[in-house]
């Protein structure tokens, strides 16, 4: 994947419109590259209309999860509050019906907003942090001759490889079980058994940039292992890795989905896949379709989303993609 | 997941046919190492199912049967059947031992051997499993071929809406959704299970009500996996259309069909056969949800009671069989690419 980016490198090639003033300091004309990039990668993510059309409904759905406390009171989630016919179909005081305690599932479905967007995106932060970081030092000492560098490198993958074939579902179920069910234990076990892809691509990425010239240059310069990581190969995977997070955060509502509804979740903070979970024990079926159909709904459109604005990001990184879609 | 599976399992082929040219090593060589890693990720799993049942807990014992009212005799009987108060490498010794000659322990809830659990649980879920593969991966590819061809077109536009939206779908919502409708409001088909009440009764009838009962756990399997060939078989036929041999083969004059058939869907269908294989081993733990919502009686819905029962050694249990199951197919998968692919077998 040739990534056309240079995008937020500090070192890359010369920008199209070098900053005039030649006062400018070293950081002040990165920091001007940097932004001036970033315009332009807007200005093409814009034209995508698939990206752009995922990335209001995150919004919309973002907007939701924040002010889920302004939208739907949380002392609603509390059964012992929740006095309405249980497992009944829309109503106007309950536009979504209510759930096998009472509740209003619409109350719930906000909330659960809150939480399976938490779950998704702290979860997706630790799988991209550790597949980062595995991918950037694989990649960076797997491309030095040294001995060492390659048995880095070569021990590295065969733990990655390793969580690439580990079957993820009873591995989650396993440890979910074993520290006892909480949100805090699904946000950590989809985080480290995930991160084995985004390592591969980025190690990938990662060996690409250390074939070109400016690192040359920066080993010249006596640049150690840590500064060339951090300061030339990382700036150079961060598109890459952009996308990536993204079309992760769709894999891990997805996971928690499962999870919950197995019910390894925490049953005081609702989550989409936890009222999944309900409805499928208390009540498919009987009552409350909606109480079924919603969660579902949402969970389609939240990963349908984060999955378009992630190939858009994509294409626009590597125009090449854009064939095929 | 899969998505970022399926990445990192394509950057890992690419590596592999591309750059992991060192010391051209022959044939045989290539594939004992092969053989050898998976042996040792197997190995790792083994480890790994050790610690986590066992050491892992502050006190296995309790943890084990999740009851903390274990009087002093139940728990040292409880550390006797399990060989707890033994040193770890002495513990770690015996359950290699018992593990390879099938012991997998007893049941906490019936005390039937794990093994006897599995044995019953796994041909329901080889005859769900099998099915659906094969269904999701013909249809798929199909859906793949066709829409990746002709590219734009309306075929192409909504299998691809239509693909987009299987795969953002929980597999177990779908079943409920066709469970309350088909079997539910419909009673076009039962509500779960592998046999009617009545036994469905013998040879011809009997086969016929086994099928009428596998057809939603199966329509959901197929459709939710169908999702993923049709998105990876469309992607890599368009990366092949702008080859050159393509241009060459149709300057030869052969028809569309044939450029289609012999030149480009045998390049463009290597990604797809190595994601089918590493599913293989996936689907069958990823069938725990469906086989759930269907009271289907094979391994993934045993996983699931045993989960919540909790039932220690029969979950573990069913776990080593998954991660063999992966390990496994992942190897068939490799191999077979390594004798069909000599872009990966010079590797």
């Amino acid at each position: 994947m040739s990534v056309r980016a240079a995008t937020s490198t500090s070192d890359g090639p010369p920008p199209e419109q070098p900053p005039s003033s030649q006062a400018l300091s070293p950081r002040a004309l990165a920091r001007a590259r940097r932004k001036a990039a970033l315009v332009r990668f807007w200005r093409e993510f814009r034209r995508d209309r698939r990206g752009m059309s995922g990335l209001i409904v995150l919004a919309v759905m973002i907007a939701i999860a924040l002010l889920a406390p302004v939208l739907a009171n949380s002392r609603g989630l509390n059964p012992i509050y929740a006095t309405a016919t249980p497992n009944a179909g829309p109503s106007l005081r309950f536009p979504l019906g209510t759930d096998s305690d009472g509740r209003s599932v619409l109350t719930e479905l906000i909330w659960g907003a809150r939480n399976s967007l938490l779950v998704g995106f702290t979860a997706t932060l630790i799988s991209i942090l550790i597949g980062a970081l595995v991918g950037v030092v694989a990649g960076h000492f797997g491309s030095i001759r040294a001995r060492a560098g390659r048995l880095t490198d070569n021990l590295l993958m065969r733990a990655t490889d390793w969580f690439l074939v580990v079957p993820f579902l009873p591995l989650a179920m396993v440890v979910a079980r074993t520290i006892g069910p909480s949100l805090g234990v699904i946000i950590l076990v989809i985080g480290l058994t995930s991160w084995a892809g985004t390592a591969r691509i980025v190690r990938a990425q990662a060996l690409a940039v250390e074939t070109r010239p400016y690192l040359e240059r920066a080993k010249a310069l006596g640049a150690g292992h840590l500064h060339q990581m951090y300061r030339h190969v990382l700036p150079n995977v961060m598109p890459l890795l952009l996308a990536n997070t993204i079309l992760t955060v769709a894999g891990t509502i997805l996971a928690e989905t499962t999870l919950s509804f197995l019910g390894l979740g925490d049953p005081i903070r609702p989550t989409w896949g936890q009222m999944l979970g309900a409805a499928y024990s208390y009540g498919v079926g009987t009552g409350n379709v909606v109480w079924l159909l919603a969660p579902g709904i949402a969970v389609i459109i939240v990963v349908m989303a984060f999955t378009l604005v992630g190939h858009a990001l994509e294409a626009v990184l590597d125009p090449k993609l854009r064939d095929r879609q | 997941m899969a998505e970022a599976m399926l990445e990192g399992a394509r950057a890992a082929a690419e590596e592999r046919s591309g750059t992991g040219a060192v010391g051209s090593a022959g044939l045989s060589r290539t594939i004992t190492v092969k053989v050898l890693s998976a042996a040792i990720t197997l190995f790792v799993v083994l480890v790994a199912n050790f610690f986590l049942f066992r050491v892992l807990p502050a006190n296995p014992a309790k943890n084990l049967t999740h009851n903390s009212t274990l009087t002093a005799k139940q728990l040292l009987a409880i550390n006797r059947t399990f060989g707890l108060g033994l040193p770890l490498p002495q513990q770690f010794w015996n359950y290699l031992v018992q593990t390879f000659h099938g012991n997998l322990g007893r049941s906490f809830v019936n005390q039937l051997p794990v093994s006897e659990l599995i044995g019953q649980a796994l041909w329901p879920t080889i005859l769900l499993v099998g099915t659906s593969t094969i269904l999701s991966t013909v249809i798929g590819v199909w859906i793949g071929i066709r829409g990746g061809w002709s590219r734009g077109s309306r075929f192409d536009r909504s299998s691809t809406a239509f693909v987009n939206v299987l795969y953002a779908m929980p597999d177990f919502w779908l079943g409920m959704v066709l469970l309350i409708t088909l079997a539910g409001k419909l009673a076009l088909f039962p509500d779960g299970g592998m046999h009617s009440f009545t036994g469905g009764g013998s040879g011809l009838a009997g086969f016929a009500d086994l099928l009428w009962h596998l057809a939603l756990p199966c329509l959901v399997l197929t459709l939710v996996y169908l999702a993923e060939y049709a998105l990876v078989m469309r992607s890599s036929l368009i990366d092949e259309l702008k080859a050159d041999y393509l241009l060459t083969a149709r300057a030869k004059g052969l028809r569309d069909e044939l450029v289609r058939r012999r030149h480009a869907v045998p390049n463009a269908l290597l990604p797809s056969v190595t994601l089918i294989m590493l599913n293989l081993g996936f689907v069958i733990s990823g069938a725990i949800t469906t086989e759930t919502v269907f009271s289907w009686p094979g391994l993934g819905r045993l996983s699931y009671v045993s989960l919540n029962a909790p039932d220690y050694p029969t979950l573990e249990g069913t776990f080593l069989l998954f991660s063999a199951a992966v390990i496994v197919a992942n190897l068939i998968g490799d191999l077979l690419l390594t004798l069909f692919d000599p872009r990966v077998r010079q590797a």
